[in-house]
């Protein structure tokens, strides 16, 4: 049952992939600004630029284009990169692990320091230290990532410089990465003086990106385990001389924990959003850096591919999410 | 005369939420060790009050005002919460009024059945399995294999209670607080659940206050019966007593109100409204 239900999300999935596609695709298209006009030389020959146009296939009708793209996609070819003169699909793989490695860390930064506010609030409800929790994380809640990254870099990079400023790494560190990996790869190597160097400068953007979430998963985390709390079997468990501790972890959070996941999953495809201004404020060698570079430079295989990217990653996410939220609530496994 | 199981005295108790009304007013309440007492009344009658004050989960918003609750001859009101929280779950237990909410979703049956006898006798885990598997099959489940490794949602609304019962009489218990735990049973289920309970209290000599609204249930399970209005003690005895030969005009009002399966025609007559205004001149509302 469970695998039926996965096929038909990826029936979905290329089916949403493919809007996704056609929207960037024409959207690219309508909006003024010309890939040609930005690459070729001061004063160059109009019979230049209609070389120019005709070799990026720009000449042909705005279907026919979307059709040689599209079957080029469909068999792995992006086409090549009007400003950066590579292969699409290279640039796109050598730069997507270390926006992962930002977006995931983030992702598990944001569950952990959400989870457990959401849990401190939930132990410590009807004391001062719950309208404290509320109002502190009810403000939190207002600030976008973008604004973290400028406080962050103000307080952890320059009142006291902590973490470096920018990049991924020390680049006068020696190692050779097999993968592009950074952040797994040197722990597995045990090349913790690397993985040190790489965390340290990923805490900052990490912890941008990953704040705004976490407010979010603890506003509607803490709601749905006070829910959770008021209910007979936890009342029971009480009963039974649970610790308060163990009635939250144990017998509330399964329960609750639902919404917030839910929540999590559609949150989670802002936080990926998010990487392109916080990877440009941090200069980290992402491809959200990389679609602002794109975007500038109207290099429109780059965009078309880094959209597609973007969707991917999104339509990953959600379906993990479902199936997370399946394997921790048994009454929607077994239907 | 053997020592009280349980007596509570003068109980009085206020809810803030209502500007300080009364919804205890001077209870007494006795239940002898492996009796069977209904407690009766009319929602809002102060029954459930009583039996969260017992358990100590009053909501907040009730203020306990005076009297006490003896248990084994020692006031379970001025217990220290650590002793309170040694007897509650071992020397005393609850059967939840809803099957459907008083199990955990998203744990297995077994475990839940199980956490008592950890939580409490200290039993390991594989001793605790072993037993939680003999209690279902003492209140009458079949394959309590395949139920031990269900998910609530994977039983019936009589099931959950069978399973919650053996959870209650699991650490075998002095006394057994039933919280309506047939209101939200079908008729049919109701009957074999009360039989379960009366079985399974006589077999532990259990001593069981039987909170519920409805006189049938009283005559067919409860050894004696407390009849609340308003938080007020109107009427009490063994049940017999208080069934045939009733004293108050509110309790031969609420006979008549029972149908009367010999005489389909006759009975649910309303209690009028005179012994309505009666009682609470008795009392000393409005």
């Amino acid at each position: 049952m469970i695998a039926v239900s996965i096929l038909n999300r990826l029936i979905m999935a290329a089916v949403t992939l493919f809007g996704v596609a056609v929207i960037v695709f024409v959207l690219l298209r309508v909006v003024p600004g010309d890939p040609i006009a930005m690459m070729i030389a001061p004063g160059a020959s109009p019979a230049d630029i209609a070389a120019l146009r005709a070799k990026y296939g720009l000449d042909l009708s705005l279907t026919a284009q979307f059709g040689v793209w599209i079957e080029a996609v469909l068999i792995g070819d992006f086409g090549t990169s009007i400003s950066l003169r590579r292969d699409v699909l290279e640039l796109l793989l050598s730069r997507l692990p270390a926006t992962l490695e930002l977006a995931f860390a983030a992702l598990i930064v944001a569950m952990l320091i959400g989870g457990t506010v959401a849990v401190i609030g939930t132990l410590f409800r009807r004391t001062s230290l719950e309208p404290a929790i509320d109002t502190t994380n009810g403000v939190l809640l207002a600030v976008p990532d973008f604004v973290w990254a400028l406080a962050l870099v103000l307080m952890l990079g320059v009142f006291i410089p902590v973490f470096p400023l920018s990049g991924r790494i020390d680049p006068t560190l020696s190692i050779d990465f097999v993968t592009p990996f950074y952040l797994l790869e040197s722990l597995v190597r045990f090349r913790f003086d690397v993985f040190f160097d790489v965390a340290a400068h990923i805490v900052m953007p990490v912890l941008a990106l990953a704040l705004p979430l976490a407010t979010v998963i603890t506003r509607i985390l803490k709601e749905t385990l006070l829910e959770a709390m008021v209910q007979d079997y936890v009342l029971l468990a009480r009963l039974k001389g649970m610790s308060e501790t163990r009635l939250v972890l144990q017998e509330a959070l399964r329960n609750a924990v639902g919404p917030a996941l839910s929540l999590t999953g559609v949150q989670f495809t802002f936080l990926v959003g998010g990487t392109v201004i916080v990877e440009r404020i941090f200069a980290y060698p992402g491809i959200g850096n990389m679609a602002i570079d794109a975007v500038i430079n109207r290099d429109l295989p780059l965009i078309q591919g880094l959209v597609l990217v973007f969707g991917s990653i999104f339509i990953v996410i959600n379906l993990a999410v479902d199936l997370l939220a399946a394997a921790l609530n048994p009454r929607l496994c077994h239907g | 005369m053997t020592e009280n199981l349980l007596t509570v005295a003068n109980l009085s108790a206020v809810s803030d939420r209502e500007d300080g009304v009364p919804v205890l007013r001077d209870v007494d309440l006795t239940l002898r060790p492996g009796e069977v007492r209904g407690l009766v009344g009319e929602s809002g009658a102060g029954k459930s009050t009583i039996a969260k004050a017992i358990l100590g989960i009053l909501p907040r918003t009730v203020r306990i005002t005076g009297g006490r609750i003896d248990f084994k001859g020692r006031d379970l009101l001025v217990m220290k919460p650590r002793d309170l929280r040694n007897i509650m779950g071992s020397e005393i237990a609850l059967i939840p009024q809803d099957p459907q909410t008083a199990l955990n979703p998203a744990r297995r049956i077994g475990f839940q059945l199980a956490d008592g006898l950890r939580l409490k006798r200290g039993m390991s885990a594989k001793i605790a399995e072993a037993r939680a598997l003999q209690l279902l099959a003492d209140v009458q489940i079949r394959d309590p294999d395949r139920i031990m490794k269900s998910y609530p949602h994977q039983l019936s609304g009589g099931m959950r209670q069978r399973v919650l019962i053996a959870a209650a009489f699991a650490v075998d218990p002095q006394l057994v607080v039933a919280d309506e735990p047939t209101t939200a049973l079908d008729v049919t289920v109701q009957k074999e659940i009360l039989r379960l309970i009366r079985r399974m209290q006589e077999a532990h000599g259990t001593g069981v206050l039987f909170v519920t609204h409805d006189l049938g249930i009283v005559a067919q399970i409860c050894d004696s019966v407390t009849l609340l209005y308003a938080g007020k003690v109107i009427e009490e005895g063994p049940v017999r007593d208080v069934l045939e030969t009733p004293q108050h005009n509110y309790t031969k009002a609420l006979i008549a109100a029972g149908p009367r399966y010999d005489r389909p025609d006759a009975g649910l007559e309303p209690v009028p409204e005179a012994v309505f205004r009666e009682l609470r001149q008795e009392i000393g509302i409005d």
